[in-house]
């Protein structure tokens, strides 16, 4: 059955306190999940005061000055800085997005700081995704087309066709959208969750790919696409302003509309 | 999740693999499509029974059969029963779906809750076919 409460060593402790140094009047506090498996201890939440005069505006700045000049240990995923690449994807004040795009001065009081929900963590803020790049590989996320393209050019859109498109291919996979969904926690083994349907639809979506029907044959399943329960968790957390609930709405309307 | 604390054996195969697992089962779509319309449906027959019955209320004995006997009354009736036990069985089967992961206990809880909706829609349909035909 769904389990409701962690196991017993993944309880998490109260960690070590790292403070600012004297002088600092500007003073934030950051409490971060951290959890090291060579330790065999618990996880826990250590805390560290940063002084924002000295830090940058983002989340992922504060981050990035803890690991530079409080504690080289703390571990996190991080590379483009700008909200392009999906790396730096974690839960801040309860809400999954990426730290890199999360102005600190949005958190009242402390921020709370823990890995994206719901997955294996490897270290800190860094969980296993696994599971979901082979979710997404097993849509097929590629361009598949036996008429072969124009010799001298590209393959052709109109723009009406391209305008489909738009809102899918910002998706940066960062998972944020599925390690929101109650239904990917329950279900995530069998469910695709909204990031990787999203995906999928993009797919389905471009006038220039021939493998519709067997997209959506490959995604018709009680689990795989029905686990969706329109709970929206997916579209609210999107720090890219996309919504997946609407794409995976689209994908249960064609396999509607294939049988009528 | 492979590897939660309640998963004991060690599981080596590829990610790709566990996803891509027994396949597409080609199915569920009907399921989904029916709870829809199912849902829409009941929406009127609800309103309708409810009223029907709100008006019924300090009704006699022989008034409420006679109307419950009237052919429209018994149609809709008859409607009313087959789509709320068929949209709760549809209901449950979800939920049964979502939070039971022990197979048999999925397994045999949507066979018991299909059952049990079975067994009330007949007896429910039964005690109006018995009294309007």
């Amino acid at each position: 059955m769904a389990t409701f409460t962690l196991p017993k060593n993944s309880t998490i402790q109260p960690g070590k306190t790292y403070k600012a140094e004297a002088g600092a009047t500007n003073l934030k506090s950051f409490k971060i999940y951290r959890w090291d498996p060579d330790s065999g201890e618990n996880p826990r939440t250590d805390t560290y005061e940063i002084d924002l005069d000295k830090c940058g505006p983002m989340v992922l700045d504060a981050l990035i000055k803890i690991k530079n000049e409080v504690d080289t240990t703390l571990t996190f995923r991080r590379s483009c800085r700008e909200g392009i690449c999906g790396s730096c994807s974690m839960n801040i004040d309860g809400l999954n997005t990426l730290a890199c795009l999360k102005p600190i001065e949005d958190s009242v009081g402390s921020v709370k700081i823990h890995p994206l929900p719901h997955l294996p963590v490897v270290k800190d803020l860094v969980p296993d995704l696994s599971q979901l790049y082979a979710q997404l590989r097993s849509v097929e996320p590629w361009l598949k087309s036996e008429t072969p393209p124009p010799p001298d050019a590209e393959r052709r859109q109109s723009k009406e066709e391209r305008v489909q498109l738009d809102g899918l291919w910002e998706c940066i996979l960062c998972f944020c959208c599925s390690t929101a969904c109650p239904s990917y926690w329950w279900n995530g083994d069998r469910y695709l969750g909204p990031a990787v349907l999203l995906q999928a639809y993009r797919w389905i979506a471009d006038s220039r790919d021939e493998a519709t029907g067997e997209r959506l044959d490959n995604l018709e399943d009680p689990f795989r696409l029905y686990r969706c329960h329109t709970i929206m968790n997916c579209s609210r957390t999107c720090p890219k302003g996309l919504n997946p609930a609407a794409a995976i709405g689209k994908i249960k309307q064609m396999m509607v509309e294939r049988q009528s | 999740m492979a590897t939660n604390e309640h998963t004991a054996e060690t599981v080596l195969r590829s990610p790709l693999g566990r996803v891509r697992g027994l396949g597409s089962a080609k199915g569920g779509t009907h399921h989904w499509w029916l709870q829809r319309v199912t849902s829409i449906a009941l929406l009127p027959l609800t309103i309708w029974f409810a009223l029907a019955a709100a008006s019924l209320a300090g009704a006699s004995y022989i008034d409420t059969v006679a109307w419950i006997g009237r052919p429209w009354n018994a149609v809709l009736l008859l409607a009313t029963i087959g789509l709320t036990f068929h949209h709760t069985a549809s209901g449950l089967q979800v939920v049964m779906e979502d939070y039971a992961n022990v197979e048999w206990v999925k397994v045999g809880g949507i066979l018991a809750i299909k059952a049990i909706c079975m067994m009330l829609a007949l007896a429910s349909a039964l005690a109006v076919l018995k009294i309007a035909v």
